[in-house]
């Protein structure tokens, strides 16, 4: 686990050295906070007819629940976007410079390898997320009556699964090239297709469709934005970031059998 | 310390290495001589663990290098033909870095890296990017990197290239110094390096090994009538025929100026006609100005088995490794 935690520092290192990190996080943030804001107003005026129209026997809106699910589902999409930029060049990179050669050939394993780069990943979408909280925490601070908190921890463990397992995939498709473009391109194609399949479900009937939307990635993560922890769906993320880790460890493996 | 036994490796429309067998003793460096193309860098990433073998076995500190590749990674400090570097990164950033996942113990890393750092002299460098170092130092860097750990067995690939000959100079005097406490191996084809540092040679031609013998007798090997220059006053033509005459003769090349020929007179090994041919000139009444075996230098050796046109050279050489190679 050494190796892991020296690899793991070796990638924050080179996340914050570089402009790309602080440039995807500036990005998400903007955007993020537009949206927001946003968001905000809008169900904010909203709520305010819906208020007048209640005397009249309309139904009241739950502002900051409303705010929240919208917002994260704005996030998943901006996360369909952003993560394939986080790790695009994980692998693709080092093989290019031939510092691949530099990691396989010490005494770290495989597995420790991707985990590192893995957690690392994860550890700079953490921190891309993080000062999204102050917002909520503004707003849930000023509503009234309780806030729901336990909503937005939801929330946020939701996007994390969602974030984790998309970088789990580009972590794969970057180590399967040496283009930091081809590996953004694959990665990005896969996790529209794996947003497409939720309508493609949609349309369908029977086992086949049940099939397909049960693999959209994005369909698991609506519960969480209503507030449920489904276990069901907790191992489905889980279940995919294994998969995607396992890939890639057999990926940076078969780069011994087919260099020439 | 390092054991290779009829290693193979075939890519999907070549092999690359083809029945390699050697041994490197501890303490000792040794020399992969051959063209681009002959099979060093496949080799030395089978001896890393990078890539595996398709048949044969290799051992490094009585590790098998795929059964227990680990253990020998552990073992090795390796500087493929580019350093691999993290160009983001400063020099001891870097270096600490490598320290780490070589699994050197937090105590002693600071220590190692600063070691590392003053053998390959890039102390004042400790700060700098390494984007901003020029080849030499990134080649230098590289090198740290392979030492840092001070691993039992350092394998080189091309250390040299890319540096000013005075940094040439140093690398070697930091290879030779290296060798005793450190098993080497290093590739090369710059010849004048493998006579300089190494005690042994392996000469790698097309995956297969042409020959294997310390740098002094492979010269030997080759000298004693091999080539004859010779000076002669008389026209070119009636000169090369004259020669050819002589048993023995392969080659002769000859050139003239101001009414001298000079030749070179390539002579089938055993064959000395050095007494024949003065006899010869002298018969004809032709002035001899100069006549002197020549000792091919390894360069000439090693051109001589890598160039297609002297095969026989090279069948030469090829038995006479194979002698010193059944030898126990």
């Amino acid at each position: 686990m050494k190796g892991m935690y020296a690899v793991y520092r070796k990638e924050m290192g080179h996340y914050f050295v570089s402009p790309v990190a602080y440039i995807i996080v500036a990005v998400f943030l903007v955007l993020a906070g537009y949206f927001f804001n946003q968001l905000l107003s809008v169900i904010i005026q909203q709520a305010f007819q819906a208020g007048l129209e209640d005397q009249f026997g309309g139904a009241p809106i739950d502002v900051p629940s409303a705010v929240m699910r919208n917002f994260f589902g704005v996030i998943s999409t901006l996360l369909l976007f952003l993560t394939p930029m986080l790790t695009m060049s994980v692998y693709s990179e080092e093989r290019r410079r031939g510092t691949m050669e530099l990691l396989m050939t010490s005494p770290v394993t495989d597995l420790e390898i991707v985990l590192g780069k893995f957690f690392a990943s994860l550890t700079l979408l953490a921190i891309m997320l993080l000062p999204t909280a102050i917002g909520f925490a503004y707003m849930l601070h000023y509503s009234e009556p309780t806030a729901p908190w336990r909503v937005l921890a939801s929330d946020y463990l939701g996007v994390l699964l969602l974030g984790a397992t998309l970088l789990a995939l580009g972590s794969f498709f970057s180590s399967v090239t040496e283009s930091t473009l081809i590996a953004a391109m694959l990665s990005f194609g896969a996790i529209l297709l794996l947003w497409v399949l939720d309508f493609g479900g949609n349309a369908g009937s029977g086992a086949w469709a049940q099939g397909v939307q049960y693999l959209s990635v994005f369909r698991h993560y609506d519960d969480f934005t209503h507030g449920v922890i489904d276990t069901s769906n907790v191992i489905f993320y889980l279940s995919f970031i294994v998969l995607g880790i396992f890939l890639t460890v057999r990926s940076v493996d078969s780069m011994r059998w087919r260099r020439a | 310390m390092i054991e290779v036994k009829d290693l193979t490796k075939s890519f999907a429309e070549r092999t690359a290495v083809d029945h390699v067998s050697f041994v490197v003793n501890k303490g000792e460096i040794l020399g992969f001589l051959g063209p681009n193309g002959a099979g060093k860098t496949t080799t030395m990433r089978i001896l890393t663990g990078f890539l595996p073998a398709t048949s044969g076995t290799a051992q490094v500190a009585g590790f098998d290098v795929f059964n227990d590749s680990l253990e020998v990674r552990k073992r090795i400090g390796y500087l493929p033909e580019n350093p691999p570097l993290y160009l983001d990164m400063t020099v001891s950033a870097y270096l600490d870095f490598v320290a780490r996942i070589k699994n050197v113990p937090a105590e002693k890393r600071h220590a190692s890296v600063e070691d590392a750092m003053v053998k390959t002299n890039i102390q004042d460098k400790r700060h700098e990017l390494i984007k901003r170092l020029s080849r030499g130092y990134k080649q230098r860097v590289g090198l740290a990197q392979a030492l840092v750990h001070d691993p039992q067995v350092i394998i080189l690939d091309e250390p040299t290239v890319g540096l000013d000959p005075k940094q040439i100079i140093e690398v070697r005097h930091l290879i030779k110094g290296l060798a005793g406490s450190h098993t080497i191996i290093l590739s090369t084809h710059i010849l004048p390096e493998v006579s300089m540092t190494c005690d042994r040679v392996v000469i790698i031609n097309r995956g297969r090994i042409a020959a294997i013998d310390t740098p002094a007798n492979l010269t030997t090997q080759l000298k004693g009538g091999q080539h004859v220059s010779v000076e002669v006053g008389a026209d070119q033509n009636a000169v090369t025929a004259a020669i050819r005459e002589l048993p023995g003769v392969r080659k002769v090349t000859a050139e003239s100026a101001n009414g001298r020929v000079a030749a070179i007179v390539e002579v089938s090994p055993g064959q000395e006609i050095r007494s024949q041919l003065a006899a010869k000139i002298v018969g004809k009444g032709w002035p001899l100005f100069e006549l002197r075996g020549v000792n091919l230098s390894l360069e000439e050796i090693f051109l001589e088995l890598t160039t297609e046109e002297s095969e026989s050279a090279s069948k030469v050489l090829t038995e006479a490794g194979e002698l010193r190679r059944s030898k126990p």
